[in-house]
């Protein structure tokens, strides 16, 4: 069996990140990642995206340095393509699928560098063909340099909206229209929350791309409510109180949350971030969980952006290193100190963001019945409604009575709507409610790969 | 403040919420309590076979209790049906246990021999089917299938659409469900029980005890023992897949979704029912693509552990208390197979208010026989 | 509907989606091939045949379900396109042994 000082699932900013700085430390090191290339989600495909112009700025300096560093990097074994499956808690052995075979693999430690998924945005119509995330269209835009033809309609708020909407429109995106779902008084309950000076690069950074959409002609709509999308066998139109426009491609966009299916799956401690509406592990200042092998970094322990992952992703690493008794308690604090300040200024703006976008209550919780919430068993707000008032208490025992969560996804889509809607009708909050506790395997693998049968023994 | 009620059950699991139906439909005022969203819930983590063929070696009276139940649950899942318009899967086609070598198939041979000399007047059918056999009635068995056992009494059902079928029927008959209702309190006097759960005190003539391994520490409250203990059971459950398999197994079979569910694992592991042990998935994912080459394609797209509430012997514990009459404990671990004895012979002898004679080798006095005896 | 830009990205790569060729960049996925082939939907789900397009493209939502290279449910954002690739939309469930499965009533 091999062995690792650390392995990291995810090539993101902070796996990135966390390798090259436990490299240099002397760790042995594995980064495990499902994409083909570094750059985790923000910098998907940075390498190839070359010099697209349409991705001009952060994307390409940033990133691709990012990702220059990461490959250039001794110490590291990169493993694109593969998927962490399991890990044991007890052994610290976790098992890997890569083309087709799965292996198990030997740590002293398990960071994980997961990043964040789009929040689900169940409204009616989500389901229809030519409805996707917002960041379903950035990827597309890197992997492929591909953009959306026809009319397009963004809908919801966030940060990405406006980068999205500069990037499609530079990029020849056809006739675009901003629906900001945000609420009139959100700006002024924002400025309460300060931060202003201390993000001012940041703040800046977007109000320039504000100013770039606008002049690029992307049309806004702003106070958007009741969204809707309609069509025979697509998306044709997007409809919402007051309004109605034809589209032939309805982007949606609530802000991101941590990915914490592999976290939760492991049984660490996890808390409900009331600001950002999500679940979030319980970590320390070394992004260490509540499991002493395992630890966190990124956007999967909290939405910071990339600048802060590379941040907690360093942080991470010298934990590592003190834990594998490389470097004493003194040292890395020491060293840690500089990554704390850049972490400090990357979320001075975060309080300010989280209540100029902080979601309606109906993105959360849907009011039409008939709105599907679990995309892969088909199950409406209405039937988990029912569920709730037969006696489900949370969205495991929801799961059980109506299949939420058991189809391929997992629940990833679905769990936290069900929660939210079992806790507004039994009058609890959304942490009481609970989350879905998934389990191994993460990923699906197949029975064989599972079995791995020599073929002369089958058939 | 205290609400009285007929019956208190504890437990909102399959064995729980089964008797509490019968109890409910038969007129009894019934409050079932339960737990909150994440409990052990062996409920939860049912393979879902009603089955036969595997239960009751040397207990002759188990075997005539499970064949009783299969027997009963046709009624049971087409009264469901007529209530809650909820289909709880109910397939009985009869049942496959697969053999992959000689030795296991000798064994087998002589275990089903044995079961039907117990059988005695009841009678048992099966036959031993060698690999030619076998074939004819399961499509895409691989070579390493050598023999298999059949008996017709087999089937399976959906154990969620159950539970929920039954929580339904349960509250539509007019019971009483408390959720978040784990029991912090009891006390007990003959025909006078009252529990504080969730924040209220119920009261009733009668008590029945199903909450599983829970089960162990509330049973001397109320002058009952009930010595379960965990025992762990891993699934594998592969996507939707379009039908293929005319009948269930002991470890495989396709539930009406399409989903193909692999099991029968067993660890004594104690209380964690979180950890799953790759070395086990693996061995019975082997196990499976042996018997079933074609299911090595299929994803599995979810796995768990969950723990059995299993007793010294193996086999269910139902019992009334002498010191306290009107208690009454249900511990087991075949919730599914057990569903139509649950629901509609036992609970009508708790709402008749004392266990039958016939029900005496079910009860825990027999764990100090055997002590006393050795 | 997606459009290439091949002035940025070039579209080197051949692969056929529904049996019809399209030229897609390298180190795209199978989801974006079908995209970019204007397929109306890459699968119809087990559940209700409604029919569905690639929702998340990061390996979340399993709506970009499709038949690759004979190969049932794969998710098809997650699969990088290779010259000569076969992309089919996967309709319902899948077939356990697609050809030889003997099937019987459901």
């Amino acid at each position: 069996m091999k062995t690792y000082d650390l392995a990291i699932t995810g090539a993101g900013p902070a796996g990135m990140a966390a390798a090259v700085e436990a490299a240099s430390l002397g760790l042995s090191v594995l980064v495990i990642d499902e994409q083909p290339a570094p750059g985790g989600q923000v910098f998907r495909a940075v390498e190839a995206a070359g010099a697209d112009p349409a991705l001009a700025g952060e994307f390409l300096d940033a990133g691709g340095a990012l990702a220059r560093g990461f490959r250039a990097a001794r110490g590291i074994d990169y493993s694109p393509r593969s998927t962490l499956w399991h890990m044991d808690l007890v052994t610290g052995v976790i098992s890997v699928l890569r083309d087709g075979a799965s292996e198990e693999i030997q740590v002293s430690r398990l960071l994980l560098a997961t990043g964040a998924q789009e929040r689900p945005v169940p409204i009616p119509g989500w389901t229809l063909p030519g409805v996707m995330g917002a960041g379903a269209a950035q990827i597309l835009l890197k992997t492929a340099g591909a953009v959306p033809q026809g009319p397009l309609v963004l809908a919801g708020q966030g940060p990405l909206t406006w980068l999205l909407a500069v990037q499609l429109l530079r990029a020849g995106a056809g006739p675009m229209t901003l629906l900001e779902t945000g609420g009139k008084g959100a700006l002024w309950d924002a400025f309460r929350a300060g931060g202003l000076w201390t993000g001012r690069r940041l703040l800046t950074k977007g109000v320039s791309l504000v100013r770039e959409a606008k002049r690029r002609g992307l049309r806004i709509v702003r106070g958007v409510r009741d969204l809707r999308a309609e069509g025979e066998g697509r998306v044709q139109r997007v409809r919402w109180a007051g309004g109605e426009i034809a589209c032939d491609t309805l982007l949606l966009h609530e802000g991101v949350i941590p990915s914490t299916h592999v976290s939760r799956a492991l049984g660490l401690e996890h808390h409900w971030d009331e600001a950002q509406r999500c679940w979030r592990p319980a970590l320390d200042e070394w992004g260490a969980t509540s499991h002493d092998l395992v630890a966190v970094a990124g956007d999967g322990g909290g939405i910071g952006g990339w600048e802060a992952a590379t941040a907690t992703g360093r942080i991470a690493a010298l934990d590592a290193a003190r834990r594998l008794g490389r470097l004493s308690a003194e040292e890395a604090a020491r060293r840690a100190a500089p990554h704390r300040a850049q972490l400090a200024a990357a979320l001075a703006l975060r309080p300010f963001l989280d209540r100029l976008y902080a979601p309606a209550p109906e993105v959360l919780v849907p009011k039409d019945d008939a709105t599907i919430v679990c995309r892969c068993e088909e199950i409406t707000a209405g039937q988990v409604r029912q569920a709730a008032r037969l006696g489900a208490t949370g969205p495991n025992q929801a799961k059980a009575y109506l299949r939420t969560g058991m189809g391929p996804c997992q629940g990833r889509m679905c769990g936290n709507t069900v929660a939210a809607i079992i806790a507004a009708e039994r009058g609890i909050s959304v942490e009481e409610a609970g989350a879905l506790r998934p389990r191994a395997p993460f990923k699906p693998l197949t029975v064989g790969e599972l079995a791995a049968l020599p073929p002369e023994e089958v058939g | 403040m205290s609400v009285t009620h007929d019956v208190i059950v504890v437990g909102g699991g399959l064995v729980g919420t089964a008797i509490a139906y019968g109890l409910q439909k038969r007129g009894l005022s019934t409050v079932l309590l339960d737990e909150g969203d994440v409990a052990h819930r062996a409920s939860r983590g049912n393979f879902g076979l009603v089955w036969v063929q595997s239960k009751g070696l040397g207990a002759p009276h188990y075997q005539r209790w499970t064949r009783g139940s299969a027997e009963a649950w046709p009624s049971l899942a087409t009264e469901l049906a007529e209530r809650t318009g909820l289909d709880t899967a109910l397939h009985q086609p009869g049942g496959i246990h697969i053999c992959l070598s000689e030795e296991e198939f000798e064994q087998r041979a002589v275990y089903m021999a044995q079961l039907q000399r117990e059988a005695g007047n009841l009678g048992m059918e099966y036959r031993m089917l060698n690999h030619a056999e076998t074939a004819e009635m399961l499509p895409g068995i691989g070579r390493a299938v050598v023999g298999s056992s059949w008996t017709p009494y087999d089937g399976h059902a959906s154990p969620l659409y159950l539970l929920r079928a039954l929580h339904t029927a349960f509250r539509d008959a007019g019971g009483t469900y408390r959720p978040n209702a784990g029991v912090s309190e009891g006390t007990a006097a003959p025909r006078d029980f009252s529990v504080q759960a969730g924040g209220e005190t119920h009261r009733a003539p009668r008590i029945v005890l199903a909450a599983g391994l829970g089960n162990a520490a509330l049973a001397p409250r109320f002058g009952l023992e009930a010595p379960v203990r965990p025992q762990r059971g891993q699934v594998l459950v592969t996507e939707r897949t379009r039908q293929l398999l005319p009948m269930p197994t002991t470890s495989i079979r396709q539930t009406d979704e399409g989903s193909v569910m692999i099991g029968d694992s067993k660890e004594e592991a104690g209380y964690d029912s979180l950890t799953q042990t790759p070395e086990l998935m693996r061995g019975m994912a082997q196990r499976a693509v042996l018997t079933f080459p074609w299911i090595a394609e299929l994803n599995i797209v979810r796995a768990w552990s969950a723990l059995r509430v299993m007793a010294p012997d193996g086999l269910p514990i139902y019992d009334e208390s002498g010191r306290f009459p009107g208690a009454f404990t249900a511990n087991c671990h075949s919730g599914v197979t057990l569903a139509g004895a649950h629901a509609d012979i036992l609970a009508p002898m708790i709402a008749a208010g004392e266990l039958p004679p016939e029900m005496a080798p079910f009860s825990a006095r027999r764990f100090h026989d055997v002590r006393s005896a050795a | 509907m997606f459009a290439p830009r091949p002035d940025i990205r070039p579209a080197t790569v051949e692969v056929f989606v529904e049996g019809r060729p399209v030229l897609v960049p390298e180190g795209a996925s199978a989801a974006a091939a079908v995209l970019l082939a204007g397929l109306p939907a890459i699968r119809e789900t087990p559940v209700g045949g409604a029919p569905r397009l690639p929702y998340c493209m990061m390996g979340i939502c399993f709506d970009c379900l499709a038949e690759i290279d004979g190969v049932a449910n794969r998710q098809a954002c997650m699969v990088t396109v290779e010259p000569g690739m076969r992309i089919a939309a996967q309709r319902g469930a899948r077939q356990a042994r697609p050809g030889t499965a003997p099937e019987v009533a459901a």
